[in-house]
């Protein structure tokens, strides 16, 4: 195997070469830590593997193994979670005032990502459908922002509904011709769509002024003051947090109510919920909607925090970004989509030497979690039907 | 005339390089049901290996002609290599769970890829020499079609003919087409599904790693990045031409190609990928299963 690794990288990893000066580099101590790392890896990946089938056996021979994991166990324990979640708040309101203001931008940042994971959980984890140009609709919340006050002059506190409101008519518009769409067919048709929106905006100098993009988007200004670069980012901060802890309540409420049990089952399986008397088009079409308004209102606060929008920061690996926070968190599940966006943008700024393996992580992070763990580090608890008297439990 | 003769056969030419591309996309598509990601950067790592190679044969001092047979050879013989244990790592452990996950896995495949290039080489766009002599007899139509068309469009017909006579008639071809029917009575009757998983992934990947040459050669440069966007178009022409069917493919792509090639040269050359988008969804809303798909019955 390892032998097997050594031949198939030698090229990449052993020779660079420079056809303009026509200088080879014979690299072969890469060679080397190939060989040794695929030597480790392939234990840690037989071993994962031998557990997985074991897990697989146990639950097929109907063995009683603990359906529910043990962090949603942490969670459902009141004595552990309320002392918790105060610690938590406490740290989240004095966080500005104990860190440096680049810690809070940062903050900022990975706050704005846990709106867009949660926006796509409605869409990928709650609905089921894989949706790869999401960002088409932070790029709409940015872009109506920035232009809007460009044009117009209008503040962070208006421009925020309409962005959230175009992201929704955005989403319902994009959402419309796929409809009909599977799985596969929709995850390329809506990353066509991301594209689309990134071209248009690169080239159509008139109305987005092109690749240079617009600068000199106004802060949010609190009961029209204007605030200093230091206190508006502490601002934006709590702008942020107020936010998430809207979408989080919203979402919370989504996922019990009628539409959101309709989504679900949904994702489960299409024909038996127009079975039920759920119609298809409408409940994909929400989840769309509220999927996108998410997206928008993230992207008014992306460009009011950075001042600055360009088509740069809306390409297609924005998008799985944001997929891979909603994956590694766990599908369907708010806590794990919190998690996995604090973990997944906080670790990569504060370890800033590994900077460029970022994204060579993040690919990583996507098999492996898919192979080993597909429910993400804090998976969702499914909805467990007990009968009465029955010894076992069936899965709703 | 000349225009729209050279606009046509610029068509062709992409066209044919997209269905190179396509074929894997459909083939594996057809027998597992997944859109493999990665295929673009297969694609890409053929490419990018035959640079090397040729670099390498370029200081030892060798002929083009066979430079370009060795630098062929040694790509298509990687790409495979890359094809096979992108199945057996990202895609087999998952061969039970929802498709959903397959693709998710896919998608980082492709991620792991391109950077796992982007960091052992450069980022930069690095120079691919053109192998392929002007030929004479070219001369008088030399300002509508170049020789490295020609080759192109030559290679790509062979390895049209070399696949359909592959799947028509041999026994692997059979048992591919008995696996994309259905899976479980291919292997009732003693067909090794694994086996014939693993030969598509391989033979997607030579023909992607032709293309990846091909194409290296006529645009004259590559970087990282030439997989992904080349890879999401030639789904595109899979999807056009009804996924799953390989004649499909072929005539997806160049579709696409001429769509893409008049619709640059008439319009405007910004939006040369939003219309392979627009295309791609204007099909999907109109007619769902592609221009020679079957529409499928959902089976319960």
């Amino acid at each position: 195997m390892s032998a097997w690794f050594m031949f198939l990288t030698f090229p990449i990893m052993v020779i660079r070469v420079n056809p303009v000066e026509r200088i080879i580099e014979w690299r072969w101590n890469n060679m080397i830590l190939v060989g040794i790392g695929s030597f480790i890896l392939s234990f840690v990946w037989n071993y994962l593997m031998k557990r997985k089938e074991l897990g697989t056996k146990k639950t097929e021979a109907g063995e009683k193994i603990d359906t529910i994991p043990l962090a949603q166990r942490v969670l459902g324990e009141k004595r552990i979670y309320v002392p918790v979640l105060i610690a938590a708040g406490i740290f989240t309101i004095v966080f500005p005032f104990i860190f440096s203001m680049y810690q809070t931008t940062i903050m900022t940042t990975a706050l704005i990502y846990v709106m867009l994971g949660l926006g796509l959980n409605i869409v990928v984890g709650l609905a089921g459908l894989l949706d790869l140009g999401y960002v088409a609709f932070y790029a709409v919340g940015a872009y109506a922002y920035a232009l809007l006050n460009y044009h117009f002059g209008l503040g962070f506190w208006i421009a925020l509904p309409i962005g959230g409101a175009l992201g929704a008519i955005f989403g319902i518009v994009l959402g419309f011709p796929v409809l009909r769409l599977r799985g596969d067919y929709l995850a390329i048709v809506t990353l066509g769509f991301g594209e689309i929106i990134r071209i248009i905006l690169e080239n159509w100098n008139e109305f987005s002024f092109g690749p240079s993009g617009i600068a000199n988007i106004s802060r949010p200004s609190l009961f029209g003051i204007d605030l200093s670069v230091h206190d508006s980012t502490i601002y934006l901060y709590y702008i942020m947090i107020g936010l998430c802890l809207f979408t989080v309540f919203v979402v919370n409420r989504l996922q019990d109510s009628r539409i959101g049990r309709a989504w679900i089952a949904l994702r489960e399986d299409e024909v038996a919920c127009q079975a039920m008397g759920i119609d298809k088009a409408k409940t994909k079409l929400t989840a769309f909607a509220l999927g996108a308004t998410w997206a928008g209102m993230a992207g008014v606060v992306f460009a009011a925090k950075t001042t600055f929008v360009n088509p740069a920061s809306f390409t297609i690996w924005e998008s799985i970004i944001v997929l891979c926070i909603v994956v590694l968190g766990g599908m369907g599940s708010i806590i794990g989509v919190i998690a996995g966006a604090l973990v997944l943008i906080l670790t990569p700024e504060y370890l800033r030497a590994f900077a460029e393996y970022r994204m060579l992580a993040f690919g990583t992070l996507l098999v492996v979690m898919m192979i080993f763990r597909p429910g993400g580090i804090i998976p969702n608890v499914r909805r467990v039907y007990k009968f009465e008297g029955a010894k076992s439990a069936n899965k709703s | 005339m000349d225009y729209f003769l050279e606009l046509f056969l610029g068509g062709l030419t992409r066209g044919s390089i997209y269905a190179l591309i396509a074929l894997g996309y459909t083939m594996v598509y057809g027998i597992i049901e997944l859109i493999n990601f990665a295929h673009g950067e297969i694609y890409m790592i053929g490419a990018f290996t035959a640079l090397i190679v040729i670099s390498v044969l370029t200081l030892m001092g060798m002929n083009t002609i066979a430079m370009l047979v060795i630098a062929g050879v040694i790509a298509v013989v990687y790409s495979c290599a890359y094809g096979y244990t992108v199945e057996k790592i990202a895609y087999k452990p998952l061969r039970n769970s929802p498709r959903l996950s397959a693709l998710i896995s896919a998608i980082g495949m492709s991620m792991f890829l391109q950077n796992y290039v982007l960091l052992a080489q450069t980022s930069d766009f690095l120079p691919f020499p053109s192998l392929i002599p002007d030929f004479e007899f070219m001369e008088p139509y030399a300002h509508i079609i170049g020789s490295t068309e020609i080759v192109i469009l030559a290679t790509t017909t062979v390895v049209m003919v070399l696949l359909t006579v592959m799947i028509k008639f041999t026994k692997m071809g059979k048992a591919m087409r008995a696996t994309s029917q259905d899976k479980t009575m291919a292997m009732l009757v003693g067909i090794n599904v694994n086996q014939v998983i693993s030969v598509t992934f391989i033979v997607g990947s030579a023909t992607a790693a032709i293309g990846g040459v091909l194409i290296a050669s006529h645009v004259g440069m590559i970087n990282f990045y030439v997989g992904f966007i080349a890879g999401i178009k030639a789904f595109v022409a899979a999807v056009l031409g009804g996924i799953g069917s390989i004649p499909g493919a072929v005539l997806g792509s160049f579709v696409l190609g001429w769509t893409e090639s008049f619709a640059t040269g008439y319009v405007s050359s910004d939006y040369e990928d939003v219309f392979a988008f627009l295309f791609l969804v204007l099909i999907l809303i109109f007619r769902p299963a592609g221009i020679l798909g079957r529409s499928e019955k959902h089976k319960l």
